[in-house]
């Protein structure tokens, strides 16, 4: 028999389990978020199937079902399972889902011919295809000859579609923006003092290029309404189940599949497609549908503006406080300050982002560089760039620390033995000690880049927008535009989550956006954890 | 009593003329006083140790050769430390040049976190050789006067830091000669290591004395006995005798000299 354990190791092995259980339960927690995320999130782009479902009162359903629960007490019917089925077609009824009690139900099946539509308007259409129309002559009939016949037209009308959208985003805009340019310089010839033959030369040669903008205005509208035509001479007229109709302009079909003819190889095709259109498109109907490629990018590349803000901020900061000052209590007492810094809501921040750099800063750069388009705000109102500084300021405590740490990690024999070889402190510096500092540095952007990617808060107040018309980096000079507006994935969880009028048909996306976000913090993370891990092998000090 | 203030160097048969020098050298970290009226000649091309219990100085004083003492608040000095004759205490020196002249060799070897080939070549760098071309003959002529070559030739470019101690410490004394100082300044270089690499050291620095002049500190009297030319001991921040090792050790003239190194304290 073993002998048993005193009190101090049964103390002992207490304390070991209560610490075990209180890690198992944390790893738990998270491993239970991801796993809800990942198939919440990665089940919404799957292929369901269409049941055809007759109810008792006679009226027929094409639904997909995405749920089936027990009633709740107190609900008629309690006891018995209902589902919740979406009924799509919400320009006909109305509505995008439905309950319906399974009781109700008498009769179920899976017809091959039954087709899901995704739409660029009104969401996805369920029913059967009728009759494939061009300009009023009917080009196929029946279900299965008309749904392949418009589905052989697709990829032709996708590429017609891009070529609208390119047009007015591109060329027009273009335009448009070279009027509103040529607009401004008109008001700051109006200010200027000039001879008034000089003034005139000016002021006829303006004219001149905004008379030529114009015309070619005019002349690309015109060719946008021939594409437009164009665009919608197809027609496909589709039946529901309970036998109403209705024409779609194949034009804007985004999709069409007939879910429960498609073999595991199409629907695993259509499952890429549609995740390939989530995370490379742009949002549609105020973002309930579509891509969420804006926020995705805007996220990035206002983490990326923040890292290299507050890097050189929080490390030179750190140096000095290191490295340079003598000590004593007035140092010590900004590092209690920095410290606190970090506990500060990150809305008081953005409060602070809003007055400090929107309005302050950005009032004067407009004053200063942009007067001609007052009162419309070019730096004045929110932007990535406010955006960007908010952020680094709410994370500069974090790399102050870390980089702290990470020079504290430097013995100081290694900098004595660079100023014994006849190195100045400069040179020490930049040679021994920041090098040595690096995994410390990294440490701390790593924290204030995951910190920065979830931030939303301070955000919604200096330049995160719903929806904005353009991404902050393209291809028109200068190429990054810093005083754009731009989404975010924290806020467009928010957004389509609890400000969408159809919840119910968003969920998915939530669940995918949020899975996202975190993808987009894991693989940051990782990436500067990798490099980290690199330098501190050619650096690991064994007097650590 | 140790020699009185002002009194000539001692150590009759030196060889070689002094490249360094104290006169009257006094050291106040604060309100403590660590050096009291030192004054010694060291030779050129000698090996002169310095030798005493903890705490007496020694230390202080081979830092003031290269004005290491710079690096911490609060140090007065008064006196004068000569570097071929001339003082090198004023503000207009240029520390850095002297610290090219004067190299160190501290106690815990402190490789830079860098590959062993930029070890060695850090100071060439600092001094404004950057050529590799330039590097490489530096790096190798270095690493073999340190003894050090034929265990590292093939990782040059691998960390330092994955050398073992005394292969670190040979290291950071091939560091210091790879920008040809006259003088190399030994802070305890062998306290950390054992007696194999000790022997090695040691064996390293009777052949450096050809090219070098080398000071070193030590608590080990055998050590100072087994390679140094001359011997001073400190006691309490004074130079309490200073003569040639021979006879410092055989016929010490100083009654706590002799209690020194014959063991009776310390």
């Amino acid at each position: 028999m073993p002998p048993r354990p005193s009190r101090a190791e049964a103390r002992d092995r207490a304390m070991t389990a209560l610490t075990a259980a209180a890690l198992a339960l944390t790893v738990l927690l998270l491993a239970g978020l991801i796993t809800l995320l990942a198939v919440r999130g990665l089940g919404a782009f799957r292929v369901r199937p269409l049941d055809l479902l007759e109810l008792r009162d006679g009226s027929r359903l094409l639904v997909e079902i995405r749920d089936r629960e027990r009633i709740p007490a107190g609900l008629p019917g309690a006891g018995h399972h209902r589902i919740r089925a979406r009924t799509g077609n919400r320009d006909l009824t109305g509505n995008d889902f439905l309950w319906i009690d399974e009781s109700e139900i008498v009769h179920r099946s899976r017809p091959r011919d039954a087709a899901l539509l995704e739409r660029l308007e009104w969401g996805p259409f369920l029913g059967f295809a009728a009759e494939l129309r061009r300009d009023g002559a009917v080009l196929a009939r029946g279900p299965r000859e008309a749904f392949e016949a418009a589905r052989a037209l697709l990829p032709a009308k996708r590429a017609q579609w891009e070529r609208i959208r390119e047009l007015e985003r591109g060329e027009i805009g273009a335009v448009n923006r070279a009027l509103e340019r040529l607009r401004l310089e008109r008001r700051a010839l109006a200010r200027r003092a000039l001879p008034p033959e000089e003034r005139e030369r000016r002021e006829s040669a303006l004219a001149a290029s905004i008379a030529e903008q114009q015309a070619r205005y005019r002349e690309l509208a015109g060719r946008l309404d021939a594409l437009r035509a164009g665009f919608e001479r197809e027609r496909l007229l589709m039946r529901t189940a309970d036998g109403r109709e209705r024409e779609i302009p194949l034009g804007h079909v985004v999709r069409m599949i007939r879910p429960n003819a498609l073999g595991p190889v199409a629907r695993a095709g259509v499952y890429l497609s549609r995740l390939r259109e989530f995370l490379l498109d742009e949002p549609r109907e105020s973002n309930t549908e579509g891509g969420i490629f804006p926020a995705l990018f805007g996220t990035v590349l206002m983490v990326l503006i923040m890292a290299l803000a507050v890097t050189p901020f929080g490390v030179f900061a750190a140096i000095y406080l290191r490295e340079y000052s003598r000590g004593g209590p007035f140092v010590r007492a900004i590092r209690v300050a920095v410290h606190n810094l970090a506990g500060v809501p990150s809305i008081v921040f953005g409060v602070f982002g809003l007055g400090f750099f929107v309005y302050g800063v950005g009032g004067v750069i407009d004053r200063l560089f942009f007067p001609d388009a007052l009162p419309t705000p070019t730096f004045g109102t929110g932007g990535i760039l406010w955006a960007s500084l908010t952020l680094a300021l709410l994370t500069v405590p974090v790399v102050i620390v870390a980089t702290e740490e990470g020079l504290d990690s430097v013995p100081e024999i290694a900098r004595q033995g660079s100023r014994a070889l006849g190195a100045t402190r400069f040179e020490t510096l930049v040679r021994v000690i920041l090098p040595g500092a690096s995994p410390g540095i990294l440490t701390g952007l790593i924290l204030a880049m995951s910190r920065a990617a979830g931030e939303v808060a301070p955000l919604m107040v200096v330049g995160m927008v719903k929806l904005a018309p353009a991404l902050p980096l393209d291809t028109e000079y200068p190429y990054l535009h810093l005083e754009r507006k731009f989404m975010h994935l924290g806020f467009h969880i928010y957004d389509v989550g609890f400000q969408s009028p159809n919840v119910e048909a968003v969920l998915p996306l939530v669940y995918a956006t949020a899975l996202l976000l975190i993808g987009v913090v894991l693989v940051s993370n990782l990436a500067a954890i990798l490099l980290r891990n690199r330098l501190r092998r050619r650096f690991a000090s064994p007097h650590l | 009593m140790a020699p009185g203030p002002g009194s000539q160097p001692t150590g009759p048969g030196q060889v070689g003329r002094p490249i360094l020098a104290t006169r009257d050298l006094s050291l106040w970290y604060g309100g403590s006083q660590a050096l009291s009226e030192v004054t010694l000649d060291v030779p050129e091309r000698q090996i002169t140790a310095l030798i005493g219990p903890s705490g007496c100085g020694k230390s202080t004083l081979l830092r003031c050769f290269n004005r290491m003492n710079d690096l911490i608040d609060g140090v007065r000095i008064t006196g004068d430390v000569l570097f071929h004759g001339q003082s090198i205490l004023g503000h207009d020196m240029d520390v850095n040049a002297l610290r090219k002249r004067i190299g160190m060799v501290f106690q815990r070897s402190n490789p830079f976190p860098k590959s062993i080939f930029e070890n060695v070549a850090y100071g060439c760098r600092i001094h404004g050789i950057r050529k590799r071309s330039e590097l490489e003959p530096i790096v190798e002529r270095s690493l073999r006067r340190a003894a050090l070559w034929d265990e590292v030739k093939d990782r040059l470019h691998e960390s330092a830091l994955g050398l073992s101690g005394g292969q670190q410490q040979r290291l950071c004394i091939a560091r210091a000669i790879a920008v040809e100082p006259e003088v190399i300044l030994l802070d305890e270089p062998c306290s950390a290591l054992d007696p194999v690499s000790t022997a090695r050291i040691e064996e390293l620095m009777r052949e450096l004395r050809e090219t070098y002049t080398l000071v070193i500190v030590t608590h080990n009297m055998q050590q100072a006995a087994r390679v140094s030319d001359l011997t001073g001991f400190f006691y309490l921040g004074r130079l309490v005798e200073f003569a040639p090792t021979g006879e410092l050790f055989v016929s010490p003239r100083d009654p706590q000299t002799e209690a020194y190194i014959t063991g009776r304290f310390g």
